[in-house]
């Protein structure tokens, strides 16, 4: 891939939405384009940072609570511009709290609106006390064309919801999803990716690794040269070890609310 | 009645699970005596005639509260201390019963002083029964986030603990602003602790770094970082700044299983070698030493106490197997393993390391917080790995991402064991590095091919 001009990816607010170990997402993403020979030039950008002019790959994880609140209102004046990038095929991965934030609303437990920059046609409802959080391991089959079953590890307390526009990422065979009511997890847009999914997510699941660097590559491009897949072996075989611990001890799905 | 029926009940209930073998029954005399008798704990706390000091925070409860024990006893005094890191509600009521004789009462109470190692999250709702004199706050880090919730959550607990009364007095570690600020809800003493010296702060940062914000709202300022979101931190914004400890570790010299540094406590400062590697090893020891100081044992015996303690179970221990010298290094959190990965590091010749992930309740069962440590900082400085435990795969993945090429993966915890042996050269040394179910169960193989004995046989006292 020598003569192609480095991807250009951008993290944001990762040194304030960093609980939930979603830095295994920029790491993977680092370490995989150097094995396809990819050059990359990661712009980290958090609170009083400026955006670039443009991206090929935006990436943002989860925070607590008081993180999220942190960034929300920043991250309202940013929405143009990331909704934009959308609208022309960049490819994004927004976790857990970055995937709230990037849908409309979260309301939370006191009833307070927070709004989110409506990429994702979702709303998020933190439930009160009595509710439990959603944690465990989860096993999901993606709905984007190639991806096949996804893993990863869930914790959240707020309940999302899909609006008519909006599309989910996958169906949740063990575990919560968004809701744990309707058997959604996540939701796609164009190129863009919500999802629950820690794990780290990108580090064990590299088909949607792949999948990520191609979108990208292809924004960066401008053509679908697509990558010639190389193996992943520790990254499959950690796939398959989370997908059996999953299988064996979270709940199956089974259509009915919790 | 009924208190004497519980301490009977959960005496016999701990005798029985020992008997069988089954574990050390570290937990269940406290379920069982609970149960039956609301208000025992209450009523077996009054008895002691020092009272009790509880140790807690994210990382160094055991080994602090082992130190503390140490210089307690050094001085006449006769901990009381729940053993093996049982440190939720049960295995604290398991401590006093245990402790208690059959008739309810604690014998030689006057001379008795509870030394209790207490989980972050249980410390609220147990202070009131206990009533410590003194409470030892050592550092907030995010741990086990599928267990305990968020890291806010936990000191919001502390703070209206604090405000409530909470311990008499706080022993607050000020390097960690986020248990440095208690000082501001408490009525009552305190005794501040820290590093004073900038030669052992990191370069850059860590990753996982959990309290970067001040509680005015504002980023905080650091002038070194010595570990995490733990340094010499200060708020442009609203004039917060660490406060000066009044116990202090200074000229600090870090070496592969000792510490030297001076030991300061009020202005009096006495030369010390810690026979423990790493500078959390300097907190926790200015944390039992700062505790002491507030419980009035002077410096000198202090010191001397500190520098002939041996290592807490689990955290350092030492085995000799087949002319192989193997230290256990207990990894529970994305701090505690950079920990462990700074000194790894600083090993005069690359060591052979067994990293053991497992993902039980105990350990967390979300594996992500492997990617929040360090790891890459060991690239380059660790000879042979052999990666084990129930998540084995995933830790191969973390490390070859590190760029750390294993050289094996086994799940199977003694023959990962014999592997790694197999890369140790007579003479040379294995650093073992599990999570808290795969130290039990690694730390079993070791004292059985070193031919020690198992845990609760020695440890109960």
């Amino acid at each position: 891939m020598s003569g192609t001009p480095p991807v250009r990816v951008v993290t944001l607010y990762d040194d304030v939405m960093n609980v939930y170990a979603d830095r295994g997402n920029v790491i993977a993403v680092s370490q995989r384009a150097k094995e396809y020979g990819l050059a990359l030039d990661v712009s980290p950008v958090s609170l009083g940072d400026r955006l670039p002019a443009d991206a090929d790959l935006v990436l943002i994880g989860g925070g607590q609570d008081r993180e999220q609140r942190r960034i929300a209102s920043e991250l309202a004046g940013r929405g143009e511009q990331l909704r934009a990038w959308a609208e022309h095929d960049v490819a994004m991965l927004t976790v857990c709290g970055g995937f709230q934030l990037f849908g409309r609303w979260y309301r939370d437990h006191m009833g307070e609106e927070i709004p989110g920059i409506g990429l994702f046609d979702v709303t998020t409802v933190a439930p009160g006390a009595g509710w439990p959080r959603c944690i465990g391991d989860v096993v999901a089959k993606s709905h984007v064309t190639g991806l096949g079953e996804v893993v990863g590890f869930e914790n959240h307390a707020g309940r999302t919801y899909l609006g008519p526009h909006a599309a989910p990422f996958a169906t949740i065979e063990y575990g919560w999803g968004n809701n744990g009511g309707d058997g959604t997890e996540g939701a796609v847009y164009r190129q863009a990716i919500g999802t629950y999914l820690h794990g780290s997510l990108l580090p064990k699941n590299p088909t949607l690794l792949d999948h990520l660097l191609e979108a990208a590559l292809r924004h960066r491009t401008g053509t679908d040269i697509g990558l010639e897949r190389r193996p992943a072996p520790y990254a499959e075989r950690a796939h398959a070890s989370a997908a059996e611990v999953a299988r064996h001890r979270a709940p199956r799905f089974d259509g009915i609310a919790r | 009645m009924r208190q004497r029926t519980a301490l009977l009940a959960g005496r016999g209930a701990g005798e029985a699970a020992r008997r069988l073998g089954r574990g050390g029954g570290t937990a269940l005399p406290g379920l069982v005596a609970g149960t039956l008798a609301p208000g025992l704990v209450e009523a077996l706390a009054g008895q002691l005639g020092h009272g009790a000091v509880t140790v807690t925070g994210t990382n160094g409860k055991t080994t602090t509260a082992h130190l503390l024990s140490t210089v307690a006893r050094a001085a006449g005094l006769e901990p009381l201390a729940n053993a093996s890191g049982s440190n939720l509600e049960r295995g604290l009521v398991t401590a006093y019963v245990d402790a208690a004789g059959w008739s309810g009462r604690v014998p030689r109470a006057r001379q008795r002083l509870g030394v209790l190692e207490v989980d972050e999250a249980a410390l609220p709702p147990l202070w009131p029964r206990i009533r410590p004199r003194a409470g030892v706050f050592l550092n907030l880090f995010r741990d086990q986030l599928d267990r305990y919730g968020e890291v806010d959550s936990v000191a919001e607990g502390w703070r209206r603990m604090v405000a409530r009364g909470g311990p008499a007095t706080l022993v607050l570690n000020v390097d960690d602003p986020s248990i440095a600020q208690l000082a501001e809800e408490s009525p009552g003493a305190v005794v501040g602790f820290g590093v004073e010296d900038p030669a052992v702060a990191i370069e850059g940062s860590e990753h996982a770094s959990d309290a970067r914000f001040c509680r005015c709202g504002a980023r905080l300022t650091y002038d070194g970082i010595y570990m995490g979101h733990v340094g010499r931190w200060r708020c442009e914004a609203c004039g917060r700044v660490r406060p000066a400890p009044g116990v202090a570790a200074r000229h600090v010299e870090l070496g592969r299983d000792e510490t030297c540094f001076d030991l300061s406590v009020g202005g009096e400062a006495v030369p010390m070698r810690l026979p423990l590697a790493g500078l959390y090893s300097v907190y926790n020891a200015l944390a039992a030493a700062a505790a002491a100081h507030a419980l009035g044992i002077p410096v000198a015996a202090i010191a001397s106490a500190l520098g002939a303690a041996g290592p807490a179970f689990g955290r350092q221990e030492r085995f000799d197997v087949d002319g192989r010298e193997v230290r256990v290094l207990l990894a529970k959190n994305p701090a505690g393993l950079n920990q462990i990965v700074r000194t790894l590091g600083a090993s005069p010749t690359p060591p052979v390391v067994l990293a053991m992930l497992n993902d039980g309740i105990q350990d967390g069962q979300d594996v992500s917080w492997i990617y929040d440590a360090d790891l890459e900082r060991l690239a380059g400085r660790v000879g042979p790995v052999v990666c084990s435990g129930r998540r084995a795969p995933d830790l191969a993945l973390r490390l070859a991402l590190a760029g750390i090429e294993p050289a094996a993966v086994d799940a199977d915890c003694e023959r990962a064991l014999d592997l790694a042996l197999a890369h140790t050269e007579r003479g040379a040394r294995l650093e073992v590095v599990p999570t808290y179910t795969a130290m039990l169960e690694v730390r079993e193989a070791l004292a059985r091919r070193a031919g020690g004995r198992p845990y609760w046989e020695r440890e109960q006292r």
